[in-house]
């Protein structure tokens, strides 16, 4: 199921020519979305802890996209986070069958490492603070690599990781509740649009 | 392929494929006394177990996404009723160069009925003689008025909500009450008012009262996902369960028809078929044949069908099997509406599709193309899924605290738009069988041509001045952007991206123009008929689904008569 014979050369080739594209459409049966979803919850059972048992990324590589998630959707005063909302476990899920979401974000990982080893001196997990942040704004915006084309590689992966993390988020408990989703339901007849507010 | 398995049964109709063609036929022709085996090339359908009606996204571990993401964004991602597909493993089609034609297929009982927007409007007259209007494409050899009789026995059956508005261009039905509309579409409704663009409650096969034992809908939003309650119409709800209880239905699944057998006196007599589950080739003995597998997929078993007395494919002595391809022109575009996001959080679910929508308005002036298109609109606090904020990461980046509020904000302030018009048909769009590709059951498949003209061109500019113009006097910003050049200009989407691909065994009253007459019964074989979009002459601004019904049905109370006068 996973390739992790990739090279980091074969990883940051790929990368350079964008995150994950393409849509090869298959078939998906109900029977196999239903397969995979116990498959899930027997490795979670089965692991000594409870606790999530990564699939594709190690488990430094796991560590920062969690933090990564976190960083992206964070907790606030209206709810929980993109971790307490398992968008990680989501991510290493798809990631796990996707070669093309394998090559952008180990590769991306990778990449953020090697950055923050060549400015702080350290793994981004080990910086501070302070300088991960420093490192997320720069990466979080594109206009920054017209400055900076060296941090084009960093974008593209920021930002690939900014939708899964969305798509893991908002399709959480939590998520739909901080959009205060209300639906999903059997109702006799349909109320309709409530007064709309004075502009 | 050990061995030939012959049927000793003498079915009296062979129906191939069981969406809405073929599912109105085996209805009303067991209704009608006689015998028939009903081939689906998918599995059967288990609504308890295959539909995932109020599942929430968290509940399935790629939550809407499919495996490795490959869903993601998709019409047919995980949520949607199962089987519905632009690729199917080891069933490919093939593209002539630019065509880049999408084929969307359903294999499985009741095909893409259980898939389909459940928009159900009918043809206008002027749809079935708009040659005579302005020369362009063929005339009916039916008119509006053969067909209004199976019109409203259709939605007398399967339930169609509405109201009547007297629009020419849109006809009146026979309609259940419509369900009130959403906020987005309550303003909508008003930009239109001031434009002077006609805008309606929508006509959608989805029952707003309990109906021949159905219950009424309960407003989940969730339609595409198939509904367990059946308060929608599929052919596997609604049209092959009457025709089991006749006790006459035989229904084959898994069965991949091959061939269509003719006999010495050049009558149809069989249907042979994979069976998929074992790899055997099997076969049906039938008086009669009535073909429905989808409109391109019946083209390509008639063109796969040949025989000395028929060497270029079965019922084709016209050449025009394959011929007169059309997909509805689609363009779409969206805005935002600060209005939207003041809305207090409410249930905005409804039916699964629009309350309103935009009708053909223009039909009384002189436009810069030929034909009509009508507007679906949608948007507001339906619920999230994956890719929900893909717009707004590309438009806003960043992360944190602050993109947190902005999805919380934005949420639901959206209102999307697409066009649906009519394509004119020409000589550089059908589909043949590649001569160098076989499926893997030895089937040869089909090669696309395909190409917009300028007529549909002008139709999509013109598609997305109007969502403009709209989104602009409702307040709200356009944020879709369409260039008029590139491979498709002002986003006019490919062939067969809004499913709608019809006409590749079109009627006529013409045999030398033509593969079927008015009854959808072959000109060359009497005791073939072709019941679903490939007999359709014109596609009008009007989703196929409705006048594919009616047709079906007629042409089966004639087959009917026919087959009790000894003509087949």
């Amino acid at each position: 199921m996973t390739t992790r014979g990739l090279t980091r050369r074969d990883i940051l080739k790929t990368l350079a020519l964008g995150a994950a594209g393409g849509s090869v459409l298959q078939m998906i049966p109900a029977a196999a979305a239903e397969y995979a979803h116990q498959m899930v919850h027997k490795e979670k059972a089965a692991s000594a802890s409870g606790k999530y048992a990564p699939k594709y990324f190690s488990a430094h590589e796991y560590a920062t996209i969690a933090v990564l998630c976190e960083a992206i959707i964070p907790k606030d005063d209206h709810g929980g986070g993109a971790r307490e909302a398992g968008a990680p476990e989501f991510i290493d899920l798809l990631t796990s069958e996707n070669e093309d979401y394998q090559l952008a974000l180990g590769g991306g990982l990778l990449w953020l490492d090697g950055f923050c080893t060549d400015r702080y001196g350290k793994l981004f997990l080990d910086c501070t603070s302070e300088q991960q942040k420093e490192a997320l704004d720069l990466i979080a915006y594109r206009k920054n690599a017209k400055k900076d084309p060296t941090l084009s590689q960093g974008i593209a992966f920021f930002a690939f990781l900014r939708k899964l993390t969305c798509d893991g988020y908002y399709t959480s408990k939590i998520g739909l509740a901080d959009l205060q989703y209300i639906g999903n339901t059997s109702v006799h007849e349909f109320p309709g649009c409530p007064p709309v507010p004075e502009a | 392929m050990a061995q030939v398995n012959r049927s000793p049964k003498l079915y009296d109709v062979c129906v191939i494929g069981s969406g809405a063609g073929g599912g109105m036929a085996a209805k009303i022709l067991t209704e009608g006394g006689l015998s028939v085996a009903l081939l689906e090339a998918g599995p059967p359908l288990n609504p308890e177990k295959d539909f995932k009606m109020f599942t929430w996204p968290y509940e399935l571990p790629h939550r809407g996404a499919g495996v490795g993401g490959k869903l993601r964004g998709e019409l047919n991602n995980e949520f949607m009723a199962p089987n519905g597909a632009w690729t199917i493993e080891g069933e490919p089609y093939t593209c002539a160069p630019d065509a880049n034609f999408k084929w969307f297929r359903s294999r499985i009982v009741g095909g893409r009925t259980n898939h389909w927007g459940r928009i159900a409007l009918r043809f206008a007259p002027i749809d079935f003689q708009s040659y005579k209007r302005d020369g362009l494409g063929s005339d009916w050899p039916i008119t509006y008025e053969d067909l209004a009789p199976y019109y409203d026995k259709v939605e007398s059956y399967i339930g169609v909500f509405g109201t009547k508005e007297g629009i020419p261009s849109a006809p009146d039905g026979v309609f259940l009450p419509p369900p009130k509309p959403r906020c987005n579409e309550m303003i909508v409704k008003k930009a239109c008012d001031k434009l002077g663009i006609l805008c309606v409650p929508a006509r959608l096969a989805v029952i707003t009262k309990s109906l021949n034992g159905r219950q009424p809908c309960h407003y989940c939003g969730q339609c595409g996902r198939g509904c367990t309650t059946a308060s929608n119409f599929s052919s596997s709800q609604v049209l092959i369960p009457p025709a089991m209880e006749t006790g006459r239905l035989t229904l084959i699944t898994n069965a991949m028809a091959r061939e269509i057998v003719v006999g010495k006196n050049g009558r149809a007599e069989a249907v042979s078929y994979i069976d998929k589950a074992t790899r055997t080739e099997k076969k049906i003995h039938a008086r009669t044949v009535v073909l429905a597998a989808s409109a391109c997929e019946s083209s390509r078993l008639l063109l796969n069908s040949k025989s000395p007395l028929f060497p270029e494919g079965l019922a084709n002595s016209s050449g025009t099997v394959g011929k007169y391809l059309t997909d509805s022109v689609g363009s779409s575009g969206w805005g935002h509406f600060d209005a939207l996001e003041k809305m207090p959080p409410h249930n905005h679910d409804g039916t699964g599709g629009m309350h309103m929508y935009m009708p053909w308005w223009k039909f009384d002036r002189k436009n810069d193309f030929p034909r009509g298109y009508h507007i679906e609109f949608g948007g507001g606090r339906h619920m999230p899924g994956v890719g929900m904020f893909d717009g707004l990461c590309n438009d806003e980046e960043g992360y944190g605290v602050e993109l947190k509020r902005r999805c919380r904000q934005t949420y639901g302030s959206g209102i999307s738009f697409s066009g649906r018009g009519e394509m004119i048909p020409n000589a550089d769009t059908y589909c043949e069988i590649d001569p160098d590709k076989i499926d893997q059951w030895g089937i040869p498949v089909l090669r696309f041509h395909f190409k917009w003209t300028d007529y549909e061109f002008l139709q999509a500019k013109d598609m997305q001045e109007t969502f403009r113009a709209i989104v602009e006097s409702a307040g709200g910003t356009y944020k879709t952007k369409t260039s008029s050049d590139g491979p498709y200009p002002h986003g006019i989407q490919e062939g067969g991206k809004i499913i709608h691909e019809v006409g590749t065994a079109r009627m006529g009253a013409d045999a030398k123009t033509s593969v079927l007459n008015g009854y959808c019964q072959a000109h060359d074989v009497k005791n073939l008929f072709v019941t679903d979009g490939a007999s359709l002459v014109t596609s009008p601004d009007k989703n196929p689904t409705l006048t594919i019904l009616a047709l079906s049905w007629r042409a089966s109370e004639f087959l009917l008569e026919e087959a009790k006068k000894g003509n087949l």
